[in-house]
């Protein structure tokens, strides 16, 4: 017996895959980008009042890493030869900068609870982060909400800016060599946006959004400062990109200048 | 009216289905270089058909260009068989892949001017197999093989052959979602790990399944070595990508061997999700369903030009 039959149901069969295929489109569509939804500014119904700057405290100190810091991983840069001139060291990752006694760069600081209802005014002063040799500069930013950032392209190569927020609405923007800045501004408090450069894999910083004017980032040797700080009791919330983030309570009196040692221990790597 | 063996038709069909491969593989290097926003605009880049080709806008230019002659060689396609192929079925599913092809396209662009978001580089990713398995059943159907007369070999087992083959490419596509899922970022690794064993056991039933009750038939022989060997090769590469990535997360960028394994895992997954419509194919040609063989005891069928 021959069965020579033209594939009989076959047709049928495509259709229900095809069927199957569409609502797998459809179920993937489900799948909702940034829409945007960030946590509100918690805010009583009372008129907002202004910080009084004769009672105003501040709080500094140094972040430490607790443990060996990591060895800097080289970054290959030979994709694009613009970066770095090929008879030079290769530049390393920015992820732990720490000088050798463990004074951590690059943490970001911040109140995270306790602000009273307070009115502050957003800086007009612009967030500026450089590209320069293939790497961001800073590496670690803070703006407040609706604050510019602005991004320059000091490279002679071309980049894309691509900050992938998971509060805010996400874009993607070419910079070719001696374009003019590009200045945005996110709306909603977020920390920490990832920003990296697809042209560029190894480039990645953070930019860490508040609804208040009290974060830092931890600089050289690991130190940082709040200041305009109104009395009262907070919780202070330290943020790193590989660490995650550590939490402390503080108590600031009028005009008092406190002191913090802020310890990660780096064997609490988050990874990415 | 039989069919027709159009030897050139067939010729090209394999040539599309090579440079499909080819496009899997420029697809799966985009996504592990993390490349596939390198290039913010669609359909030029960077505003013009010639970008500098730096970093990741090679490997995300070079995939849209691939793509683009190869949706020009699925036209060529289409028409060659809408205009040579007597099959109403094999035309339609020309028409078909060119239309998955046009819509792969359009869910490319999507994928960059939505940045990353609304599923769109999962669904990207899994309409690419799609498109493969597609111009690969073109390539069978037009063969010299397919037209001609096969015997028809009975199946007493229950459930069918059928079903096995189909549940099997069921969960093969499945296990190609989640593995989408996990390579752009939108679910953990978990999923696919269970589905990795889900889809072992499905390939393991119907292979033994074929072994047992078409042992003897040469082609049934031929499939079941084939899907054992993709899929036992594709378990290992997917462990070893995994462990890979695990070794250098730590790493300020993607490395060669991790890009490597994760594009051989990718396109060798498109292989299995193949082998197991091809399973699929050959059953549907070769076993009389319970109600065909009741209706017609033989079917000849096919000229040989």
């Amino acid at each position: 017996m021959y069965y020579g039959k033209k594939f009989g149901n076959f047709p049928t069969l495509a259709l229900l895959a095809i069927a199957a295929a569409l609502s797998f489109l459809a179920a993937a569509c489900g799948n909702q980008g940034n829409s945007g939804k960030g946590a509100p500014l918690e805010r009583s119904s009372a008129p907002p009042a202004v910080v009084d700057p004769a009672t105003a405290g501040s709080v500094s100190g140094v972040v430490r890493l607790d443990g060996p810091v990591p060895p800097a991983r080289k970054i290959i840069m030979s994709g694009d030869a613009a970066c770095a001139p090929a008879d030079q060291e290769p530049p390393v990752s920015q992820e732990v900068v720490a000088d050798a006694q463990g004074n951590l760069s690059n943490v970001v600081i911040y109140v995270k609870g306790g602000i009273g209802n307070f009115s502050f005014a957003i800086p007009k002063t612009p967030v500026e982060i450089n590209q320069r040799g293939c790497l961001y500069s800073p590496h670690v930013a803070a703006a407040m909400a609706g604050q510019t950032v602005t991004f320059h392209n000091a490279d002679k190569t071309i980049h894309n800016i691509h900050p992938q927020p998971k509060n805010n609405p996400s874009w993607n923007r070419s910079q070719s060599p001696g374009a003019p800045a590009i200045e945005e501004s996110f709306s909603r408090e977020e920390i920490a946006i990832p920003v990296m450069c697809n042209v560029h894999p190894w480039m990645r910083s953070y930019l860490a959004v508040f609804n208040h004017p009290y974060f830092a980032v931890s600089g050289a040797g690991g130190v940082f400062e709040i200041r305009n700080l109104p009395p009262g009791n907070y919780t202070l919330e330290a943020w790193h990109e590989k660490y995650g983030t550590m939490r402390q309570s503080l108590v600031i009196s009028a005009k008092e200048a406190a002191k913090v040692s802020v310890v990660f221990r780096s064997d609490a790597g988050v990874g990415r | 009216m039989p069919a027709t063996y159009h030897h050139g038709l067939h010729r090209y069909s394999l040539v599309l289905l090579a440079c499909t491969f080819l496009l899997l593989i420029a697809g799966a290097l985009v996504t592990s270089n993390d490349a596939a926003l390198a290039v913010p605009d669609w359909p030029l880049s960077y505003g013009t058909l010639t970008p500098p080709m730096v970093g990741g806008i090679f490997y995300e230019h070079s995939h849209r260009v691939i793509a683009a002659a190869i949706g020009f060689l699925m036209i060529l396609l289409a028409v060659w068989t809408w205009r040579a192929e007597s099959r109403r079925w094999v035309r339609w599913l020309s028409l078909a892949a060119l239309g998955a092809v046009i819509l792969q396209g359009v869910l490319g662009g999507l994928t960059v001017l939505l940045n990353l978001h609304y599923g769109m580089p999962i669904a990207h990713a899994c309409l690419a197999q799609i498109f493969f398995g597609a111009i690969m059943g073109m390539a069978l159907f037009t063969s010299r093989w397919w037209i001609s007369e096969q015997p028809a070999i009975p199946d007493s087992g229950s459930p069918s052959i059928h079903t096995f083959a189909l549940v099997n490419a069921a969960a093969v596509f499945l296990q190609v979602i989640l593995g989408a899922g996990f390579r752009h970022k939108s679910m953990p690794i978990w999923p696919h790990i269970i589905g990795a064993f889900v889809v072992a056991a499905t390939i393991t039933w119907t292979a033994l399944t074929l072994r047992h009750r078409f042992g003897n038939v040469r082609e049934m022989k031929l499939a079941r070595i084939l899907i054992n060997a993709v899929f036992g090769l594709q378990f290992m590469l997917g462990v070893a990508a995994w462990a890979s990535r695990l070794m250098t997360v730590d790493a300020p960028q993607p490395l060669p061997a991790v890009v490597a394994l994760t594009v051989i895992h990718t396109v060798t997954g498109a292989l299995t999700f193949a082998c197991s419509l091809l399973v699929v194919m050959l059953c549907y040609r070769m076993v009389p369903r319970s109600r065909e063989a009741a209706l017609a005891p033989a079917r000849t069928g096919a000229a040989i030009s």
